[in-house]
């Protein structure tokens, strides 16, 4: 993971178009995401966005007050690499007959992955982990053929023992 | 009380004071025109939606009130567009309610669909689409609280042709409820404080002042922080009229068309005091070698200007208003507590460059006509708090060099997106808002062909707008990069200076038409144009083509490196 990921956990009311607002807001900027996932919160009024971007401080620095300005975001919290917890979902089809699939399920089993769907030809797993870990373990089932793949992009939550002292809110400045 | 969603549209623009509305009906938005009858507002029928945005714009400008446009949904939205864009990138509070087909149609490739709500999401503070009648005076309180406070700018509200038929139980409410819009208006103790002491520390300071001080209405508060420190003041392309011309700490516009001394005093200054203003690039020209030597305090209401362009020494979030006002105090406390550094020496240097290299152009006895000599007539012809509007190209730089500015509000110009055809409509709201005032707009001949449809609404609705034509039979800014920097290859600019007849048409829209082609005509053609009030008045000035903008500083190009005048090699600067 490069130092360049910042995790922006964006707190925004549960509305029609908003994630339009938001993705129009970082093309419209030529902000890159390098991943982002909605999730509903325990306050139905709200969701959160996970958003992932790469950039130097400046930029996420301007990102997070631009993000600011749209009015159904209602706080923005940049989440420290090691002062969070997080966690990414992939699915992932890999070519394996007969032949090859014990080999594919001894790695499914080291990853802690689940065999979702068996064929003839195939083999889907399911496996949940650290963003590293599940590209670690995409580069070691390369060698059998991928067909296809999917990730969810990472969620994260900040890391209780720490949250009070490292969380940092971004909001403060227009709040 | 029952009200039909059409009802309760007018009855809460009313709610919000809306004397003034412009725009154009058709199927959508029928049923909103027919309340409007009923209405107390007025509504000015233009002759493309267009017009109806940048009349909007003129009369927020002029008044510093919401300018409201409604129009109908597909064509009509989109050709409101480029107003929005304009009051985006400009700051200009507008509201701008457009029909949409029937909710229940939406997504269908109904007649006259589109998605306006997706197409003006980059171009609004914020826009809403109303999918039930009930929400309706909730969502114009919440539009023009947006709208108009915190950095101000266009809103947009859809108002499909269903809800406008569907019956609500009216209640106006209280306020406005939105938790994720807070504008921080007061700026911070801690940085008023060390603003003060940057500025009395400072030898060489300069206030940078743009657009939010009029939008903040703070040109009073700028006048007494600039006398109580004695620092110069240049005023932005969007500033103009935010501090007098006539002011000895007063040293005009900076940037690519700015004057020699403004220019200068910002990129020689050890600070810039950078008060509603946002570093763009027709203001710093190369940022790498932007006044390189200077320390920034920056104040603005939107936090995101803040280190967008440059990092400022002591970032303010605040109005400016308030901020500049509580800076005074705390230099004033300060300047009674220890010596304050003198800046009479900066004061002479700078006086010293405005004696050197003033704005200067010849006007020879028999002709051609200089587009500045007659920007000089009007100004000296006009009543002292005289509107001016512009359009975009080498007319509006001229007419910012060479009109003598005195008061807030007299500015009425397309800044940021540079809109060609800006200037009728512009002028058009203006005064519709400022029926009192004189409002002259200096317009160019490509710009006028853009939307000169407008004088007909102006002759229709009794709107006495005086328009002066610099009549140079080119889109001339374009022609002056093409003999510039393309070497005299001349592409695609020139219009003629008679193809329109300017009077004909004028006189065709109800308007009363002159034509000046010499320097002597000029003073007896504006007196006549001063003396009609009854309709409005176009003045065709043919002017010399080949008059070109100067001081220019090259797109790109460092400030230090302003090119004075027509003879390429006279450069500036170190
Ligand atoms: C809508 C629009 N189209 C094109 C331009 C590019 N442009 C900037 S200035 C200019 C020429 C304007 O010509 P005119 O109105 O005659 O003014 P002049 O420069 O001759 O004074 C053009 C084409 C623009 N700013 N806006
Ligand atoms: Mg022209």
């Amino acid at each position: 993971m490069t130092i360049d990921h910042h995790i922006l956990s964006v707190l925004v009311e549960n509305k029609f178009g908003v994630l339009t607002r938001v993705s129009s807001l970082f093309s419209r900027r030529g902000y890159n995401i390098y991943s982002l996932a909605v999730s509903p919160t325990e306050d139905d009024r709200y969701s959160r966005m996970t958003i992932v971007v790469d950039g130097d401080a400046d930029l996420v620095e301007q990102i997070t007050k631009q993000l600011n300005k749209l009015i159904p975001v209602i706080k923005i919290s940049e989440l420290a690499d090691s002062d969070a917890v997080e966690r990414e979902l992939m699915l992932v089809t890999i070519k394996g007959g007969a032949d090859t699939r014990s080999q594919v399920t001894e790695l499914a089993s080291i990853f802690e992955a689940k065999i979702l769907d068996v064929g003839f030809e195939a083999v889907t797993l399911m496996v949940a982990g650290q963003p590293d870990k599940l590209d670690a373990m995409t580069d070691l089932l390369k060698p059998f053929g991928i067909v296809e793949m999917q990730r969810t992009g990472r969620i994260a939550l900040p890391k209780l023992s720490r949250q009070s002292s490292k969380l940092r809110v971004v909001r403060n400045q227009t709040a | 009380m029952k009200l039909t969603g059409a009802q309760a549209l007018i009855k809460s623009l009313e709610m919000e004071g809306v004397e003034v509305m412009f725009g154009l009906p058709g199927g959508a938005i029928l049923p909103v025109y027919d309340p409007l009858i009923d209405s107390s507002i007025r509504h000015i029928l233009v002759r493309h939606e267009q017009g109806a945005g940048h009349m909007a714009e003129g009369y927020a400008h002029a008044t510093g009130r919401p300018g409201v446009a409604m129009v109908t949904s597909g064509p009509a939205a989109t050709n409101i567009v480029t107003p929005i864009a304009d009051a985006y990138m400009d700051s200009i509070p507008l509201v701008v309610i457009t029909g949409q087909v029937p909710y229940a149609v939406i997504g269908t490739d109904a007649f006259q669909e589109c998605d306006t709500v997706g197409i003006t999401m980059p171009i609004t503070k914020h826009n809403w689409l109303v999918t039930d009648a009930q929400d309706i005076p909730r969502i114009i309180r919440e539009a023009f609280h947006v709208a108009t406070t915190g950095r101000p700018g266009p809103v947009l509200v859809d108002f499909p042709k269903d809800i406008a038929n569907q019956m609500m139980e009216w209640e106006w409410p209280e306020g406005v409820d939105l938790p994720g819009y807070k504008p921080n208006l007061k700026g911070h103790p801690k940085q008023i404080k060390d603003a003060a002491k940057l500025i009395g520390e400072s030898h060489r300071p300069v206030i940078y002042a743009g657009g939010g001080i009029l939008k903040a209405r703070a040109a009073e508060a700028l006048r007494e922080l600039a006398e109580a420190t004695g620092i110069p003041v240049v005023t932005t392309l969007m500033a103009r009229g935010a501090f007098p011309d006539s002011h000895e700490l007063a040293l005009g516009m900076p940037g690519m068309h700015g004057n020699y001394t403004a220019i200068t005093a910002m990129q020689k200054s050890d600070l810039l005091i950078a008060l509603g203003a946002r570093f763009d690039d027709r203001v710093t020209g190369k940022v790498d070698s932007f006044a390189p030597d200077a320390k920034i305090i920056h104040v603005d209401v939107d936090p995101a200007e803040l280190g967008k362009v440059r990092r400022p020494d002591v970032p303010i979030v605040g109005d400016c208003k308030n901020v500049i006002e509580r800076i005074t105090v705390a230099v004033k406390a300060d300047q009674a507590k220890h010596e304050w550094p003198d800046l009479s020496d900066w004061r002479a240097t700078v006086k010293g460059w405005q004696v050197e290299h003033p704005l200067f152009y010849d006007q020879p006895e028999g002709g051609p006509l200089k587009p500045q000599f007659v920007i000089e007539k009007l100004r000296e012809l006009a009543p002292d708090d005289t509107i001016l509007a512009s359009g975009v190209g080498q007319h509006q730089m001229w007419a910012s060099q060479h009109w003598r500015f005195e008061h807030p509000y007299t500015w009425v110009n397309s800044g940021g997106l540079g809109t060609m055809g800006f200037s009728v409509p512009a002028a058009i709201g203006a005064k519709v808002g400022c029926p009192e005032k004189t409002v002259w707009a200096v317009d160019g001949d490509g710009c006028f062909q853009m939307t000169a449809q407008e004088l007909v609404t102006a002759a229709a609705e009794k709107i006495p707008v005086k328009i002066a034509i610099l009549n140079n039979a080119y889109l001339g800014m374009v022609r002056q990069w093409q003999e510039l920097f393309y070497e005299e290859r001349y592409s695609e600019v020139y219009l003629s200076p008679d193809l329109p007849d300017y009077v004909m048409w004028a006189e065709a829209m109800g308007c009363a038409g002159f034509r000046v082609e010499t320097p002597e005509d000029v003073i007896p053609t504006i007196e006549k144009a001063n003396a009609i009030n009854d309709r409005p008045v176009v003045i065709d000035f043919r002017t010399d083509y080949r008059e070109k903008v100067y001081p220019m500083v090259p797109a790109g190009a460092s400030n230090s490196d302003v090119i004075i005048g027509p003879e390429a090699d006279t450069r500036g600067g170190r």
